[in-house]
């Protein structure tokens, strides 16, 4: 027990003596927060929009008004022909171009149908695709209110309810998908490099000259990354509350103790590589593309998982990080207890397990 | 007794292509400080590895303390102290953290061992609070053998100490092993450097994997008597040049500023002097000398071409 104390403290020191590593720690997810927060938003806002206007008419003006006043939306620029729609997609200058036809508001009151042209700039789908969404529905409201005066004998009134995240704010997407990218990338990786910076440099030849066992090697290496990794998640969670507005809905020592779970699963991860791999290079280069990468595609987080083909779909499921997205979104957006939750924490409980036991397994005990 | 005993250890790197150790057998007494002397390469440190368990030999076996190094492989770990070719204590840890966790490691405490290591730490304590990559070359090798001491090993492997070290420190610490040596702590120890093997009791001298004379210094000089002389003229270029055309001669090689010439037994130093003139040289000194081991070692290493 004293050498398993003496060698957490080595390992501390080891840690809070590296400064570089230290702020990459600490600050990654501070930066990361701070950017998905304000600067990678996938919130379209104040888009610029072209009008080509034939009519130039009460109802036309009321419109082009209400686009300008949305906070979706800024008019640029009035059109005079066709032939100027090019230029202005070409050169980006809008997103979106809205044309009138002639005698809008004539048409639309003697003949109760008029079409209102929307041309979009596809190139970046999602982004036309969402812009185009807002600017039917301004157009749709203002039918609505046409409506009111006189009633129609059929009509369907869709009423739209989006439950757990009413105002659709991006935020309760990313914070969950920060907290696992950054505990796979810092847990996993910080500590393959850290057992294979030993062999590296030669103190894992003198360490096995003595009789400390693999396990005790093993773990107290896991220590300090634990302890970093959880103030890690403290962070994040105190930014996303305080910065983010927002709340965590369930229950808070749940989500804590899901945490430390899956800090064990990447640690136990980054341990496996260590004992496998002799190089610090290779040890990074391997936490990145093996783990970052499919942590990232696979987590649900930034492509939906029921949307791929059925083959990676499957391959998902071997991606831890996939378990814990799905359980901090449990947890904190949907505010669902432990009952929800437990089978992805079996799942991730036994991966911890397999790989640990392969790391110790795997730990060489030899030089070659 | 022999505390190290190496039978027919064979060793081979990159599935059998690399030839490291080829059929290497040797004893190290009790309380003896063996000296394994050759150039790098010549398989010193693939031999330290196997003694201390961290490779497997190929073929043959090997035993420290009566303990098998590939079955008691933890028992050996215990009582054997290491010290790698390459300076490997933790750079970022200062001096006395670095000896406090090697005692704990070997589940010790420094102060109950401090009487082995006093004499050593004394002159690197007054900087315990730097960190041990801040060291100099000397230093180093004083904390790194202060660690490898803490837990009062009953076999030392030192594996190149004082490579990289300079002339005072290298006296300094062979003086050391002495002092070791006096304790009772059987010492192996390899080297590159031919001048210390003086230090040693015995040494075996190793290249490419085979030893090839194993005994004490003076034994092995003897052994190989050579009919030796130093050359030296004005033109050493051409002196170097006339000496290796000339078949009669058994070897010349650059030594310092002096070419060591060995003679065929019954030949005599007029032979070189009347050679040399013949061939136009001016300023010609021929003395004859006693082989050193440097001398013998090259000997045996021609010998075994």
């Amino acid at each position: 027990m004293k050498t398993f104390v003496a060698f957490i403290r080595k390992e501390f020191w080891h840690v809070l003596r590296d400064t570089r590593s230290l702020v990459i720690l600490l600050g990654l997810p501070v930066v990361m927060m701070i950017l998905f927060g304000f600067a990678l938003s996938s919130e379209v806002k104040n888009s610029n929009v072209a009008i080509l206007d034939y009519s130039n008419d009460d109802a036309s003006r009321l419109l082009i008004d209400r686009i300008d006043q949305s906070q979706y939306f800024s008019v640029k620029e009035r059109l005079k022909t066709e032939a100027e729609i090019e230029r202005v997609f070409r050169r980006g200058e809008a997103r979106l171009v809205v044309i009138f036809p002639q005698n809008f508001q004539e048409d639309l009151s003697h003949t109760n149908q008029v079409q209102v042209r929307f041309i979009g700039d596809a190139s970046d789908p999602n982004t036309s695709n969402i812009v185009i969404n807002y600017a039917s529905s301004i157009f749709r409201d203002y039918q609505n209110e046409l409506n009111e005066q006189k009633k129609l004998p059929y009509t369907i009134e869709t009423e739209t309810r989006m439950l757990y995240n009413p105002q659709l704010k991006s935020s309760y997407n990313f914070v969950p998908g920060v907290m696992t990218l950054i505990l796979m990338l810092l847990g996993a990786m910080m500590t393959s490099v850290s057992i294979v910076k030993e062999k590296e440099t030669g103190t894992m030849e003198i360490l096995l000259v003595s009789p400390m066992r693999p396990l005790l090697v093993v773990l107290s290496k896991a220590v300090p990354y634990l302890f970093l990794c959880f103030i890690d998640v403290v962070i994040i969670l105190l930014l996303a509350i305080f910065l983010l507005d927002m709340p965590i809905r369930g229950s808070l020592p749940l989500l804590l103790a899901e945490s430390l779970l899956f800090i064990l699963t990447t640690l136990s991860l980054g341990l496996l590589v260590s004992a496998v791999v002799d190089s610090q290079q290779t040890a990074m280069f391997l936490s990145l593309v093996g783990f970052l990468m499919p942590a990232l595609v696979f987590s649900g987080f930034m492509f939906p998982i029921e949307n791929m083909p059925l083959p990676l779909q499957i391959v998902s499921n071997i991606v831890p990080t996939k378990w814990y997205y799905s359980i901090v979104r449990a947890i904190m957006v949907k505010g669902l207890g432990f009952s929800y939750v437990a089978k992805q924490t079996l799942i991730l409980a036994v991966m911890t397990v397999v790989y640990l036991t392969v790391a110790i397994r795997k730990f060489k005990i030899r030089l070659a | 007794m022999s505390t190290v005993r190496v039978e027919n250890i064979k060793k081979t790197y990159e599935k059998g292509q690399v030839l490291a150790l080829d059929d290497v057998s040797f004893e190290v007494k009790s309380g003896e400080l063996f000296g394994l002397i050759g150039p790098d390469g010549a398989g010193k440190t693939s031999l330290f590895r196997i003694l201390t368990t961290l490779l497997v030999p190929d073929a043959g076996r090997a035993e420290v303390a009566g303990l098998d190094v590939v079955k008691d492989l933890w028992k050996i770990r215990q009582i054997v102290g290491y010290m790698p070719g390459k300076f490997s204590l933790y750079q970022d840890l200062s001096i006395e953290e670095n000896l406090n966790f090697f005692a704990t490691v070997f589940n010790t405490t420094v102060a109950q061992n401090y009487h082995l290591i006093e004499e050593i730490y004394v002159q690197i304590e007054p900087f315990k609070h730097r960190l041990a990559g801040k060291l100099s070359g000397g230093m180093k090798q004083k904390l790194a053998l202060c660690c490898a001491l803490i837990h009062e090993p009953k076999v030392l492997f030192l594996d190149e100490p004082t490579t990289g070290v300079d002339p005072v420190s290298r006296k300094e610490f062979w003086d050391m092993l002495d002092r070791l040596k006096a304790r009772g702590i059987t010492i192996v120890v390899s080297t590159p450097y031919m001048d210390e093997a003086s230090r040693c009791d015995r040494i075996a001298l190793i290249q490419k994997g085979k030893i090839l004379e194993l005994d004490t210094l003076d034994q092995i000089i003897t052994r190989h008597a050579q009919n030796l002389y130093a050359v030296d003229a004005d033109n050493r270029y051409n002196l170097m040049n006339d000496l290796r055309k000339n078949t009669e001669i058994v070897s010349a090689f650059a030594f310092g500023e002096e070419q060591h010439v060995t003679l065929p037994p019954h030949f005599q130093d007029k032979y070189l002097s009347e050679f040399l003139k013949e061939k136009g040289h001016t300023g010609i000194k021929v003395r004859k000398i006693a082989p050193t081991i440097e001398d013998t070692f090259i000997k045996l290493m021609l010998e075994n071409q």
